[in-house]
């Protein structure tokens, strides 16, 4: 009875040692490979980076980066890889161009009509309290 | 000074209008279906095995000369099994369709196209999926058009269904003929 609770305690750490280990030789490329796989975002269980997923295609994905660490390529060159085959979708980090502007500006641009209207606000405010000011 | 405070009282609703329409636009669209970042290119170079005739090799020249269709299936995947009668129904029309077997086994492929028909030309087999890294396969079925001159030009991620094939894929294929037939004249 307590081995069997035993194996019970130790099934959930057995069953997530199993999930891919990636072995490097310098702690330099395992910061750089899990970096990559946040960036990397999962085509088919979209909205989760390739170091969340669990799908196929993910793992294959992981398998592939850890593979071009180690043969010694650049991230630019591993996230052009991945941008050459599954397009910018897969890229976190997005390059500005005519299709992304929105994404990179947006948020500028809400932010300065934000700006605008409550500038316009204050002046009138004001304005209305100096013309009391001169009534008075 | 009235009119023109006048305007401003419409911005808020204009803005929300703008909202509204960016919004309801991407609705009811299809997250997964993503263009292919081939579309034009050339089909990656292919050195498989064949399923069909053991001990040759399928490789980019079987795409060349006519338009042929790219379908990635597998027996582990369940829509490819509902698009199954829809394939045979296009290979009986004369549709040139290539299957390539993606992460499965020789034997179980070999068993589901006894037992439910084939609708492939050739059957490659990427076994282990490194080919369908390089195409930018994410997923079983998904049905890919490669034109005369081997380039990659639409993909499909889903179902292939006579609504697709009439919508998505013959205008490209009616398009490049009734341009070829202008040059001809």
């Amino acid at each position: 009875m307590k081995k069997l609770i035993w194996l019970l305690v130790l099934l959930p750490a057995m069953a997530s040692a199993v999930i891919d280990v990636y072995q490097f030789e310098q702690p330099e490329q395992e910061r750089r490979f899990r970096g990559l796989i946040e960036q990397l975002r999962c085509p088919k269980c979209q909205n989760q980076s390739i170091s969340d997923s669990d799908a196929d295609i993910a793992q294959d994905m992981r398998a592939q980066v850890s593979t071009m660490i180690r043969d010694g390529r650049s991230d630019e060159e591993i996230v052009q890889y991945f941008t050459d085959r599954y397009g910018d979708f897969v890229n976190y980090k997005p390059p500005v161009n005519a299709q992304t502007m929105i994404l990179w500006a947006g948020p500028g641009v809400v932010f300065f009509i934000g700006l605008v209207l409550v500038i316009v606000q204050i002046r009138r405010a004001r304005g209305l309290v100096q013309e009391k000011d001169s009534e008075a | 000074m009235l009119p023109r405070k006048g305007l401003w009282v419409f911005f808020p609703l204009a803005g929300f209008i703008a909202l509204a329409i960016l919004l309801a636009s991407g609705l009811g669209k299809n997250t997964e279906d993503l263009p292919t970042a081939l579309a034009g290119k050339p089909l990656p170079e292919m050195t498989l095995p064949s399923l069909l005739r053991q001990g040759t090799d399928v490789t980019n020249e079987f795409f060349q000369g006519r338009w042929t269709l790219l379908n990635v299936w597998a027996t582990w995947c369940p829509t490819c099994h509902i698009e199954h009668p829809y394939l045979l129904e296009l290979a009986q029309r004369g549709v040139v369709i290539v299957g390539l077997d993606y992460k499965d086994t020789d034997q179980d492929a070999r068993d589901y196209l006894a037992n439910l028909g084939n609708p492939y030309t050739e059957v490659p087999v990427d076994a282990s999926g490194a080919y369908g890294l390089n195409l930018g396969v994410y997923g079983a079925p998904e049905t890919y058009l490669i034109s005369p001159e081997g380039k990659v030009m639409l993909r499909h991620v889903g179902e292939m269904r006579e609504k697709v094939w009439q919508e998505k894929f013959l205008p490209l294929i009616t398009a490049d003929q009734n341009v070829n037939a202008g040059n001809t004249q």
